[in-house]
C-alpha cells in the first residue's frame, strides 16, 4: 500500500484534484461543524478536533428521499444514484462507527440506499494528535490513529500530511490524485507512529467495558436508570450526534400534487418514537428511553452483531445540555454489576 | 411497479371488497386486496402470522397483520382499526380503490411443526386478526391437525370481528367455537364475561395442544396465567407482539423489545422465549 506526503500548501490543489472526479466532503462551519460537499479547498484540516455532527450524513442523510410520486398516482420515481464520494479528514472514531453501522444496513434485507452510497464512498481519515477531553476511543478497541474502516489515513506532521493507503480503494485514490503527492520516507512513517503513540497517551478518560454487555440484562429494574435519566430533557442531541445511532422515521411529504416519501433521523429519546396509535407507549418515560439507549449500544447490538455500538467519540458528553455523561452512566453500571 | 431489490418500494393493489366489521370511533374495516401486477400476485407468498406494510402514497404506511390464510387464494385480507392518520385514510377506501402494499414481514406461526396437534386460539378484539389465518389454515388442512378450538371475545357484540364467520363456525361440528362479551346484553346467547374467564369455562386439556393468544395486553396477561393454571407448558403457548414500526426490515430501530426486533424476530413468539425478554409485555 502506498505511503505519500502532501505539503499543506498544496492542500487546496489536492482537494480540487479529488473534486474533479468525485464529490468531496469536508468539515465546514464555525460553531456547528458539519461535513458538507465542497467544490473547492477549504482550510487544511486539523484545526478543529472533530465535527459537531458526525459524517454519517454522507451515507445516511439526515433527510433522504426514498422515492417521489404524484398524489393519486401509483408510480414511484427513484432518486438519482449516489455519486462517487470522498470524505476528507474524518476522525478514526467516525470511520469505525461506519464499520459498525454497516452491519445493520446490510443484515438480512439490504438497505439499497445506504449500501449504494457506502460502496461509492472513500474515507480519508485524519489521525488525532490532540484528543479531546471527553474522548475515550481507547476503551472501545479504537485509538487516535485507528485505521479500522478507513481507506486512507492521514497524519498531521506540521508542515505536511503523511498519507497511508489502507485499502485498495484508498490506494487507487492516491494513485488517481498523485499530482500533489510525494513519496513518504521512513522518517515520515516513524513520525506518524510516534505521534499516534503519544496521542494514545493523551486520552484521559475511559471505562473498562468488559462485563457490561453480559451484565446489562441483570440491571433491567435497577434504580440507576431512574437516577441517570432524571436530568434528561429528552432533546435527542446524544442520538442525533452519535456516529453509530442509525434509527430513522419514514414520512410522506406533499407539496401540491408532488409528493415524496422520505426517511429522516429519529431518536429513541423521544416519546413519540415508540408511541402506539392507541396512545399506549411501551417506553413511557425518560427512564425507559435512557435504559434503551444504553442497552441498544452495549447489549442488543453486541448480541446481534458482536460489536459495541459506541466508539468513544465523546459527542454525547460534549453536547448534552444538562451534562449527562455516558461514562458516568457506564461506571454506575459497572458498580451495579 | 417492481422494486428491483429496493425494500422500501411498495406495490399497488386494488381493494376488491371492503366492509366494516365494527362501527364507531375505533371501528374495524376489512379489506380484501389483490396486487395489480400479475408477477407480484403470483410470486407473493406469506405464512400465517406474517404482516405487511400497507398505506397510501402521500399519507404514510402502517404495519398490519395479514388476516387471511394463504390457503384462501391469491389475495390478502387486512382488518384495520381506525386509529391514527394512516388507518383513518385507509378506512376511506372502497372497492376499486388502490392501496400500496409491501412485505410480507416477520416470522410466522410454526404451523408445520404443529401438525398432529390440537389447536386452540384465544383472541380479544382486533387481536383476532393475526389469529384468523391460523383458524383458516387449520380448517383448510383438517387432516393434518387434531381438534380446533377458538375462543374469542370483545367488549360488546357490536365490537366482534368476523362475526358471520364465527356464527358459521358455531354450526360447524369440526370446530369448537366460543364467543363472549364483557357485559350482559339483550339477546346475547353466548358467554358473558372476560376472555380469560371463558377460557377456564371451556377448560381445554393441554394434552398435545398448542395455545395461541392475541389481544389487549391485560387480556394476554390473564390468559397466560390461566393457561398455566390449566397445565400448559410455556413451550405450548404462542403470542404475537406489536410495536410501532417504520421500515419492517430491522433497520429503523423502534420496534425492539429487548434485543428482539418485533418486525423481524417476531411478531410471533413462543412464551418460553418471551418470558426472558424484559420489555416484551411493556
Amino acid at each position: 500500500m502506498s505511503e505519500k506526503i502532501l505539503n499543506k500548501d498544496k492542500w487546496s490543489d489536492f482537494v480540487s484534484n479529488v473534486a474533479s472526479s468525485k464529490q468531496v466532503w469536508t468539515m465546514t462551519g464555525d460553531d456547528t461543524v458539519t461535513f458538507t460537499p465542497c467544490a473547492e479547498a477549504e482550510e487544511a484540516p486539523g484545526k478543529v478536533l472533530n465535527a459537531t455532527v458526525p459524517p454519517k450524513n454522507v451515507v445516511f442523510p439526515q433527510t433522504e428521499t426514498l422515492f417521489r410520486f404524484m398524489f393519486g398516482q401509483l408510480e414511484a420515481e427513484l432518486p438519482e444514484e449516489a455519486q462517487e464520494a470522498v470524505v476528507l479528514g474524518l476522525r478514526p472514531c467516525d470511520a469505525r462507527a461506519m464499520n459498525i453501522v454497516d452491519d445493520l444496513f446490510s443484515w438480512d434485507e439490504e438497505d439499497t440506499y445506504y449500501q449504494d452510497k457506502r460502496q461509492k464512498t472513500t474515507l480519508v481519515g485524519l489521525a488525532c494528535n490532540e484528543p479531546g477531553i471527553n474522548c475515550f476511543c481507547t476503551s472501545l478497541e479504537g485509538s487516535p490513529a485507528s485505521t479500522e474502516g478507513l481507506d486512507v489515513i492521514m497524519a498531521d506532521l506540521g508542515e505536511k500530511y503523511y498519507l497511508q493507503a489502507i485499502t485498495d480503494k484508498g490506494d487507487k485514490l492516491l494513485a488517481d490524485v498523485s499530482g500533489q503527492l510525494e513519496d513518504a520516507s521512513d522518517n515520515d512513517k516513524k513520525a506518524f507512529q510516534e505521534l499516534a503513540e503519544a496521542a494514545e497517551g493523551k486520552i484521559k478518560r475511559g471505562i473498562d467495558a468488559s462485563g457490561i454487555p453480559e451484565g446489562l440484562p441483570n440491571l433491567w429494574e435497577h434504580e440507576l436508570w431512574q437516577k441517570v435519566s432524571e436530568a434528561c430533557l429528552g432533546c435527542g442531541a446524544c442520538t442525533y450526534l452519535c456516529p453509530t445511532c442509525h434509527c430513522f422515521d419514514i414520512q410522506d411529504e406533499l407539496e401540491g400534487f408532488k409528493g415524496r416519501r422520505c426517511r429522516m433521523w429519529d431518536s429513541c429519546m423521544y416519546g413519540e418514537y415508540t408511541l402506539h396509535a392507541s396512545g399506549h407507549n411501551p417506553r413511557p418515560t425518560r427512564r425507559e428511553r435512557t435504559r434503551n439507549r444504553i442497552n441498544h449500544k452495549y447489549n442488543y447490538y453486541v448480541e446481534k452483531f458482536d460489536k459495541i455500538a459506541c466508539v468513544g467519540c465523546g459527542r454525547c458528553i460534549n453536547q448534552c445540555p444538562v451534562n449527562i455523561d455516558i461514562l458516568n452512566i457506564l461506571s454506575k453500571v459497572k458498580e451495579a454489576l | 411497479m417492481k422494486n428491483n431489490g429496493n425494500p422500501y418500494i411498495p406495490h399497488a393493489a386494488t381493494v376488491e371488497e371492503a366492509w366494516n366489521e365494527t362501527y364507531g370511533d375505533r371501528c374495524i374495516r376489512t379489506f380484501k386486496v389483490v396486487f395489480d401486477d400479475e408477477e407480484i400476485r403470483e410470486s407473493w407468498e406469506h405464512r400465517p402470522g406474517q404482516c405487511a406494510i400497507i398505506g397510501i402514497l402521500g399519507v404514510g404506511e402502517s404495519m398490519i397483520s395479514i388476516s387471511s390464510s394463504p390457503t384462501e387464494g391469491k389475495f390478502l385480507r387486512f382488518s384495520v382499526m381506525r386509529m391514527g392518520k394512516v388507518t383513518k385514510a385507509l378506512h376511506q377506501l372502497e372497492p376499486g380503490d388502490k392501496m400500496m402494499v409491501r412485505g410480507p414481514y416477520g416470522n410466522s406461526f410454526p404451523v408445520e411443526e404443529w401438525k398432529g396437534k390440537n389447536i386452540l386460539t384465544i383472541g380479544g378484539g382486533i387481536g383476532q386478526a393475526p389469529l384468523r389465518p391460523i383458524v383458516e389454515y387449520v380448517k383448510a388442512n383438517k387432516d393434518d391437525y387434531g381438534d380446533l378450538t377458538t375462543i374469542y371475545g370483545s367488549r360488546t357484540s357490536d365490537d366482534l370481528c368476523f362475526r358471520n364467520e364465527f356464527e358459521n363456525m358455531m354450526e360447524d361440528d369440526s370446530v369448537s367455537c366460543h364467543l363472549s362479551v364483557d357485559v350482559e346484553e339483550q339477546d346475547w346467547p353466548h358467554f358473558v364475561g372476560f376472555v380469560p374467564t371463558l377460557l377456564m369455562e371451556v377448560n381445554p386439556s393441554p394434552e398435545n395442544r398448542i395455545a395461541i393468544t392475541c389481544g389487549p395486553p391485560i387480556m394476554i396477561k390473564f390468559v397466560l396465567e390461566n393457561l398455566k393454571k390449566l397445565g400448559f407448558e410455556d413451550e405450548q403457548i404462542y403470542t404475537t407482539l406489536e410495536n410501532r414500526m417504520k421500515c419492517g426490515i430491522g433497520k429503523c430501530g423502534r420496534c425492539n423489545a429487548g434485543n428482539l426486533y418485533v418486525c423481524k424476530d417476531g411478531p410471533v413468539f413462543n412464551y418460553a422465549t418471551l418470558k426472558q425478554v424484559p420489555e416484551a409485555f411493556a
